[in-house]
């Protein structure tokens, strides 16, 4: 029904546009108009469609409210008495039966009747609502079409007013980029708001003990589950600094390369060829660093390991005999990969910015290529160098396929490339996937660490940029 | 003067020599130097192709399959004429074979068995559709061509060793004979693995295509381009050609930059809690994986719309403008076709990238077993990325070059898209 509704509402403005035209040349034969016909049967398009699909919008916005609130007034004490996570849960399943499918959890002998009834009332209550909420989008085409239709003058100006109503389109266009921000930062925000009434901010922040599959079960909320982040914040930092060890050298060493000594030739093959390296997918870096890189490391520390066995090193030969495929390096190198195209274009712009007599300068004065690079071109764009490094580490930080794939899930307190550490983004697909209840502080916590990742990614972007545009303005 | 000559003749020498030899220093410096960044690149592109070279080795042996044909008496004592799809086919098939090869089995039957799992389970459904089709073949001997099960066709494309100890591998040494006893009678043969584009995932390797993960991308990126083009050029034409230079246009600015560099597993969880939770739009459906995706493909599609806006040159809304058009007939009329190719590559290229991503996906639910095609936008389905993920963590070995293989066809795919992107921009973009 509500599908229906926005195509019905588009077929009712093809109408109102066919018939604006037809009404504004009629009205419009005898004298000299101000705004053409087409122009005057755009404008009834727009009200007609436009207040309807505001109607439209609201209405479906506030129907989950409106149908809570109708139901919950009538609500049966054993419901009531329910603890906040168990009653949301109660309706999510009362949904369920609504809608013909099984209840997730069994509920005991009151709850049980009162799920059908409640499943029933809820089905009744939404299809009346449905139905008043077609009424009055119906209500608002109708009266905002004939409203239209009442204005085709010859000296109305339609122009204006259409042209007034593409503006306001437009601008809401970009509005929606504002709008997924705040949207990003509501959820985030909400959510994690929710998360710590459960787990106090200062153990999220601070707490050394992540362990939060305990918690799985509501009665014990915030008793036994850990949600001390430290351990994922020191597992991202880690593989963040392997991936930059990477990423930092090769990609700046490429840049300065590519754009201070190789020839025009080599510069047309070898940009695409890094564009690729940049535009595979992280999933496929995941399955490479899963199956490829991670098996190849631990054979290869293996076996360093068994030569050490039994010799000077031999506790050093045992840890390194037992190293698993899902090491910190793993991910990190792999990372580090993904991230020389993002370095090495970055670094290559920053480079370029540098104004030409610099260089022509030091040349001059007798310096060799390298040395200009070193001791002029390189202290020149350092900021902007510095700047682009920070959105590298930024986007480390964010990445999620790699580490959920090649990391592992043991929250280890180290900084050890060859253990298995955890990061916060491959606990949030963790706490996210899989059988789930989302109210409990288990899913909550996700939010948490996503409000985190947000802010610090954020920040790094902004500093990064203004770094960098306080870099370019200093040349222009 | 003749002293300073003479002077600058005597110090020229070590003078000379000091300074040859700091040139040299210098010029292997140099040398050394230049060496670094041609390594660079060289690792560099030996990642790439360290990359590419292993997906495809890994996952070539995925486009070839191995089928058996054998024949199957369709024996009327075990074959209830009623409900023909109850009878058990594969211990029927399995029972036979051992009975002609002379193999005698135990009471367990477990000599059945272990031929029995050689087999895809498709099998049976093939025999269970031959007799339901033709009843009269009861009673006869018919020749069947059936799939191996994954671990047979490992063996058979070589993956499987016999050097590896049988506690180590899913096959016995017994069931590796009767396989090399099969191919000596000619009764295998290789043949393109249809079975990977035409079907649905499966729990099943052999059975596992990705043509319902396939067209699961294609429809959320439907929904993507419907909803991500139109708003992002909307919104890069209003902010390039409309915005008047305040604060509030300022905000939406720095708000679209950092907006781009947002980590797209942070969409997700603002997928979940806007579009599941408060909405309550339907789980892993493609309609919201595509709102999602377009969400996050909107700032890179506003940045590269407004570059080709800003690459038409004034005079063009000079002109128009002069002739008496308004500055929305100037925009839309002129500004905005003349853009069209640098919009269009750009809109191609964010959604090829769109098409990559995995992580928001994870969130909304596309990480669960999603069998056959779907067919419409609020129904769950998969995704090439989500199922190259599932696929990755299944336990069968068969779905490890399954996985490289779906990789192959995503990275054809984005391949393609790019393609368009660069034959769109070489033949319609206009230089001023």
């Amino acid at each position: 029904m509500t599908w229906l509704l926005p195509l019905i509402l588009l077929l009712a403005g093809g109408l109102a546009y066919a018939g604006g035209l037809a009404l504004a040349r009629r009205r419009g034969r005898d004298q000299r108009s101000h705004s053409r016909p087409s122009q005057h049967a755009a404008l009834a398009l727009i009200w007609t469609v436009v207040p309807a699909l505001v109607v439209l919008v609201l209405g479906q916005i506030a129907m989950p409210t409106v149908t809570a609130g109708l139901i919950e007034a009538r609500e049966a004490p054993a419901v009531a008495e329910l603890e906040p996570f168990r009653r949301a849960a109660f309706y999510s399943d009362a949904r369920r039966v609504g809608a013909g499918e099984q209840a997730q959890q069994i509920w005991p002998a009151p709850l049980a009747q009162e799920l059908t009834t409640t499943g029933k009332r809820i089905v009744w209550v939404r299809d009346g609502l449905t139905l008043a909420l077609a009424a009055a989008v119906a209500a608002a085409a109708l009266l905002g079409g004939l409203f239209a239709f009442a204005r085709i003058r010859p000296g109305f100006r339609a122009r204006n007013k259409v042209e007034t109503w593409i503006a306001v389109a437009l601008f809401a266009c970009s509005a929606i980029a504002v709008l997924t921000t705040v949207g990003i930062i509501a959820s985030l925000v909400y959510d994690s708001w929710r998360f710590f009434q459960s787990v106090p901010i200062t153990e999220f922040l601070f707490g050394t003990k992540w362990s939060p599959q305990i918690a799985i079960r509501a009665d014990q909320v915030g008793s036994s589950g850990a949600f001390g982040a430290v351990p994922l914040f020191a597992g991202t930092l880690l593989i963040m600094l392997i991936a930059m060890i990477v990423a930092g050298p090769i990609g700046l060493f490429s840049a300065i390369y590519l754009s201070e000594y190789a020839g025009p030739k080599t510069r047309a093959t070898v940009k695409p060829l890094l564009e690729i390296l940049a535009g595979v997918p992280t999933v496929v870096y995941g399955f490479f660093a899963a199956l490829t890189v991670g098996p190849a490391l631990r054979v290869f520390f293996n076996t360093i390991g068994g030569w050490l066995i039994g010799g000077p090193l031999d506790g050093v030969g045992q840890y390194l005999a037992l190293v698993q495929n899902q090491m910190a390096l793993t991910a990190g190198a792999v990372m580090g990969i993904m991230l020389i195209p993002f370095v090495s274009s970055l670094s290559d712009d920053i480079i370029n910015a540098v104004p030409q007599s610099l260089r022509d300068g030091s040349l001059a004065m007798g310096a060799t290529k390298s040395e200009t690079i070193t001791r002029v071109l390189m202290p020149a764009a350092l900021p902007g160098v510095a700047g682009a490094f920070l959105l590298a580490v930024s986007r480390a930080i964010g990445e999620t396929m790699i580490v959920t794939m090649a990391a592992g899930l043991a929250a280890n307190l180290t900084l050890n490339p060859l253990d298995t550490v955890t990061t916060v983004t491959v606990q949030i697909v963790t706490l996210l996937t899989g059988d789930q209840e989302f109210n409990s502080p288990k899913t909550l916590a996700a939010f948490g660490l996503g409000l985190t990742l947000f802010l610090v990614t954020l920040s790094l972007n902004i500093v990064a940029q203004r770094i960098v545009a306080a870099y370019r303005e200093q040349y222009d | 003067m003749t002293d300073a000559a003479d002077m600058n003749a005597a110090a020229s020498t070590p003078m000379r020599d000091r300074l040859a030899a700091g040139l040299k220093r210098r010029h292997a410096r140099e040398a050394r130097f230049r060496w670094y960044g041609r390594l660079a690149i060289i690792a560099a592109l030996a990642f790439l192709a360290l990359l590419l070279g292993r997906i495809v080795s890994q996952g070539y042996h995925a486009f070839y399959t191995h089928t058996a044909a054998v024949p199957v008496y369709l024996d009327p004592a075990r074959i209830d004429r009623s409900y023909p799809a109850g009878t058990n086919f594969e211990q029927l098939t399995a029972e036979q074979l051992l009975a002609r090869w002379g193999v005698v089995d135990d009471a367990q039957g477990s000599k059945a068995k272990a031929m029995k799992s050689l087999f895809s389970s498709e099998l049976k459904f093939r025999l269970a559709e031959l007799v339901m089709k033709r009843p009269g073949l009861i009673g006869q001997t018919v020749p069947i061509t059936t799939p191996f099960s994954d671990d047979a066709d490992l063996y058979l494309k070589g993956e499987i060793s016999r050097d590896v100890p049988s506690d180590q591998r899913r096959l016995t040494d017994q069931q590796l004979d009767w396989l090399d006893r099969l191919k000596a009678e000619g009764a295998v043969s290789a043949r393109f693995n249809k079975a990977l584009f035409l079907n649905g995932d499966s729990t099943e390797p052999e059975l596992a295509g990705v043509l319902g993960a396939v067209v699961g991308s294609a429809l959320m990126l439907l929904v993507t381009a419907v909803i991500a083009i139109p708003l992002g050029v909307g919104a890069a034409v209003y902010l390039e050609e409309f915005a008047p230079r305040n604060r509030l246009s300022e905000l939406i600015e720095v708000n679209i930059n950092n907006l781009a560099a947002v980590p797209s597993i942070v969409y997700g969880l603002l997928g979940l809690a806007l579009f599941i939770n408060w909405m309550h739009l339907p789980r892993a459906s493609p309609l919201v994986g595509g709102l999602v995706l377009a969400l996050m493909a909107l700032p890179t599609l506003i940045i590269a719309t407004r570059s080709s806006l800003k690459a038409v040159p004034p005079s063009i809304r000079e002109a128009a403008l002069a002739m008496g058009a308004s500055r929305t007939q100037a925009v839309f009329g002129h500004v905005l076709p003349l853009a069209m190719p640098g919009v269009m590559t750009g809109a191609i290229i964010s959604m090829a990238h769109a098409l990559g991503e995995t992580a928001p996906l994870l969130l909304i639910g596309m990480i669960s077993f999603v069998p056959g095609v779907p067919m419409a936008i609020d129904q769950p389905a998969g995704a090439l990325p989500s199922l190259i993920y599932i696929w990755e963590n299944a336990s069968e070995r068969a779905f490890h070059e399954r996985t490289a293989a779906a990789i192959m066809v995503l990275l054809a795919f984005m391949i393609v898209m790019n393609m368009a992107a660069i034959i769109l921009r070489r033949r319609f973009e206009r230089r001023w």
